[in-house]
This record gives C-alpha cells, sequence and structure tokens, in this order.
C-alpha cells in the first residue's frame, strides 16, 4: 500500500497540528472540579477534566502534576484552555506554560469569589473561546504533524501473536515519514529489558532506558512483598499460555517493530529530540499511561488489546485493535479494528499494519473512535507519592 | 490455503503457538512462521489447548526457548518435539 502523504488536521499557533479541537476546562486541584463540570455544563462544545489530585503535593510528584496540567494544555488536539483552581499561584504558573504555545488561554481562581460567581465568568471567558475555535477548519496537513503513541492492555495470547505487531508493522512503515512515536510501560517490559535497552538508537538513550527502569526495579524489590514470580505472569496469563514473565514482556514489546528509540522521557515529558520513536517512563496502567502520553503531546493513540479493554482518553482520541476473535465479536462496539483474521491467515502482517494505517488516518481526519463515540474520557493524573 | 493449527513468530522460534481451539495427539498440524510468511508442519505429541506452546524441535534440560526470536526461559524437564511447553517444563530466567 502506498502510505498517505498527509491527513487533514488542525494547524495550531505554534507550529503543531491536532487531530481534534477541544475546549477544556482544566481544575488545577480536586475541588475545583465542581466548578470546571458546572462550566462545561453550561457551555456547548466545551469539556471540563475532573481528576483527584493538586493540592499539598510536593517535589518530583509536584512537578509531575504540573508537567500533566501544562502537557494536556498545550497538547494541539486542545485549541483553546481554561485554568481553574482554589488558588491563583498554581493557576498561573499552568497559564503561562500553556500560553508559550500561542494558543488562547485563561486563568480563573476561587478563593474569595467562591464557586457560583467563578463559574459565570468563566462560562463568559468559555462561550467566547467555545465559539471562536468552531470556525477552525481542518487543512491538509502532512504525516509528519502526527505524534502517534501506543499502549496494550488487557493482553493475552493473541496480543503478542497479532495485535501488538500490527502496531509495530505500522511503525515501521511511518517512521519514515518523521511521524513522532511513543512507547511506555517500564513494569511490563521486564524480562525484555536488556533487549530493550539495546533498542537505544545511541549510548546515551541505551543507559537513559537503563537507569529508568533499574530505578523502578529497585522501587518494586523495596515495595514488593515478593519477587513478582508469584504474580508475573498472572494465573490469567499462564492459563491463557504465557509461561514467563520474559514471554509477556516479548509479547508487549512487539509493539515498536524494529524501530529503535532516540530518547527516553520523564512521564509527561515533550520529547525535544526531533521525529522518532521515544520510551517514556509510565505505568502500565492504561488510564495513566495515556493521559501520560497525551500530556507529552502525542495527538493519537493505538491501543491494540486481548480481552478487551474499553479505555479512552479526552483530548487524545483512542483506537483500539484486537486480534481476539471472540473479543471482536462480543465487545465489537469497543474494537476499531479487527485484526482476528492473521489467526487464521485470512491476513497478514502487512496487511493488519496496512489497514491499521487507514484506520489512523480517517481518525486523524476526524472519524470518531469506538471510545469517543462512547464517552470515554478517562483522565488520570501519576501520584508519585503521598501528599503532605 | 490450508487452515493454520499453529503460529511461529520467528525462524529462529523453537516453539509455536496453537491458534485453533486445541490440537490433539498424533494430529499432523500446519504451521505458519509469520516473519518470513512460510508454513511448515509438525506432528503433536499432546493435547494443547489455544494460546499454549508447542515444542517445534527437541529440547534438554538447560535450552533456552526461543519465542519472538528472544530467549524467554529455560528448559527444566527434556521436552520431545510435538509436546506441550509450558510451567511444568519451562521456567524463567529471571528469579
Amino acid at each position: 500500500m502506498e502510505i498517505p502523504k498527509s491527513f487533514l488536521g488542525y494547524k495550531r499557533e505554534n507550529g503543531r497540528a491536532g487531530t481534534r479541537n477541544h475546549v477544556i476546562i482544566l481544575p488545577v486541584d480536586d475541588i475545583s472540579n465542581a466548578c470546571a463540570e458546572a462550566v462545561a455544563n453550561n457551555i456547548k462544545g466545551t469539556i471540563a477534566l475532573p481528576h483527584s489530585y493538586g493540592r499539598l503535593q510536593f517535589g518530583a510528584d509536584l512537578e509531575l502534576h504540573f508537567r500533566t496540567m501544562i502537557g494536556t494544555g498545550k497538547n494541539p488536539n486542545v485549541a483553546a484552555v481554561i485554568v481553574v483552581g482554589i488558588e491563583p499561584k498554581w493557576t498561573k504558573r499552568i497559564v503561562d506554560a500553556i500560553s508559550s504555545t500561542g494558543k488562547p488561554v485563561e486563568g480563573f481562581s476561587i478563593e474569595g469569589v467562591g464557586d457560583i460567581d467563578t463559574i459565570a465568568k468563566v462560562s463568559k471567558k468559555a462561550q467566547e473561546f467555545s465559539m471562536w475555535a468552531s470556525e477552525k477548519q481542518r487543512e491538509e496537513c502532512p504525516m509528519s504533524d502526527l505524534w502517534i503513541s501506543v499502549k496494550c492492555g488487557e493482553s493475552d495470547t493473541t496480543s503478542g501473536l497479532a495485535s501488538n505487531p500490527t502496531v509495530g508493522n505500522l511503525m515501521d512503515k511511518l517512521e519514515p515519514f518523521g511521524v513522532h512515536l511513543c512507547f511506555g510501560e517500564t513494569s511490563e517490559l521486564t524480562g525484555a529489558e536488556t533487549v530493550c535497552e539495546k533498542r537505544g538508537k545511541t549510548p546515551e538513550a541505551q543507559a537513559k532506558f537503563k537507569k529508568t527502569w533499574n530505578d523502578y526495579n529497585d522501587f518494586i524489590l523495596k515495595e514488593a512483598t515478593n519477587d513478582l514470580s508469584e504474580s508475573q505472569p498472572t494465573a490469567g496469563n499462564i492459563a491463557g499460555g504465557l509461561t514467563t514473565i520474559e514471554e509477556k514482556a516479548f509479547g508487549n514489546f512487539q509493539k515498536i517493530g524494529g524501530c529503535q528509540f532516540i530518547d527516553v522521557l520523564e512521564p509527561a515529558e515533550e520529547p525535544t529530540k526531533g521525529a522518532g520513536l521515544y520510551f517514556m517512563d509510565t505505568s502500565s496502567a492504561a488510564a495513566e499511561c495515556v493521559t501520560l502520553q497525551a500530556a507529552g503531546g502525542f495527538n493519537i493513540h493505538l491501543f491494540p488489546t486481548g480481552q478487551g479493554n474499553i479505555i479512552g482518553n479526552p483530548i487524545e482520541p483512542v483506537i483500539k485493535l484486537t486480534a481476539n476473535p471472540l473479543t471482536a465479536k462480543t465487545m465489537s462496539e469497543h474494537i476499531d479494528v479487527d485484526v482476528s483474521k492473521i489467526l487464521s491467515r485470512e491476513m497478514n502482517l502487512s496487511q493488519a499494519g496496512d489497514a491499521l494505517i487507514k484506520s489512523t488516518i480517517r481518525v486523524a481526519n476526524g472519524r470518531l473512535t469506538c471510545a469517543e463515540a462512547l464517552g470515554h474520557k478517562e483522565f488520570v493524573m501519576t501520584k508519585l507519592y503521598r501528599s503532605a | 490455503m490450508s487452515n493454520t493449527d499453529i503460529i511461529i513468530h520467528d525462524e529462529k522460534d523453537n516453539v509455536g503457538v496453537v491458534v485453533i481451539e486445541k490440537i490433539t495427539p498424533d494430529q499432523d498440524c500446519n504451521c505458519w512462521v509469520m516473519e518470513n510468511d512460510k508454513s511448515t508442519s509438525i506432528q503433536s505429541k499432546d493435547e494443547i489447548p489455544l494460546g499454549h506452546k508447542i515444542a517445534m524441535t527437541d529440547l534438554n534440560e538447560g535450552d533456552t526457548i526461543l519465542k519472538y526470536g528472544h530467549d524467554i526461559g529455560k528448559v527444566v524437564k527434556n521436552i520431545k518435539k510435538g509436546e506441550h511447553v509450558h510451567v511444568h517444563n519451562v521456567k524463567t530466567k529471571k528469579w
């Protein structure tokens, strides 16, 4: 198949392009959720992104909170942002950082005003932003404007056999077009970590990966009550035919095809080394991982599943594929791309990769994903440790 | 095209994965190597369910199991070509 040269996206002030055109109401902290949700209810064409944290965090955990908030606002799938926090100082820090993109952004704080008057003020601004954004038109954008993140979930043997390698095939075909790519899941690479390390394009990238994985493993050894041999693979994995943690990890690893990663990102960190594949240090929990990748600036997500994970994200469309014929049938409303014909050899990997590329471009052009149509908007902050 | 009973990821692999509901002892199975799109065949010795692995060669204690072309563990009990490969005869090298 000839790879399309372009898709229809929203060109942003900073040169990036979005596959979506959201106006978001972003609460800085848990107690501002009510205000943000009230505004999103008042003003059509806006969405609130409620979450559970943002108070009394400190150190690296607080920095990650800010990075996730700011990165979410900066994502090119977002046309304009309103930030609402209890206090002005943290609110302003987030507003100032998002404004570096040149997109419309305003901040409001609730203390000394109260919810009701804040909701009125924010609603007026949100209406202005929503109507402004509604006039934005999709334009032809080069494939290099696609920033694709990947993460698998509810995996079974069909994931490693077919749906993950399908994503790998897409990566192999799209990398030469200057696409940004991102994989994560530090914990689920255990067993394949030395092979993964060697996929670093430079000694620096390799060393950074090694340190990231070792830090994670040290944390597990410190916190775990056993060596994980009782839980990885899980009883369910074993029943499904997975014998060792290495086997599970190599199944996961199929998602990057033959690509080499050029850098290792902190959770929610924006890549700065140009086009190519990046590894991001993330949890393997689906909603946490995708939220971090979206905050890193990725504008479309591929999610292979075996048993049928149903996750979505409020700003980054999540495309689901499965090679499990039963899941494709019983959970069809969640599956965007069915590649189960690989198992019966009615489809080869390259054909599956082509089918996934076609679906990815359709979604980039505006087609709703299953998760979007079903209203999945999981926005989950990663917390590194307990708050003060 | 004949039905595929077993899929092998990489031509270096010494195990394949059953992709039909189950294979039965002495069944002649069609195998497909994904990496190079080639076909091969094997006669099974055990009943092996969907998603589980079959030995493509004789394997001795201490040998390395290769799947995806990579080391996924060590043989802890001799395995004959066509036998079921799982937790009873293969263990992680991790712990």
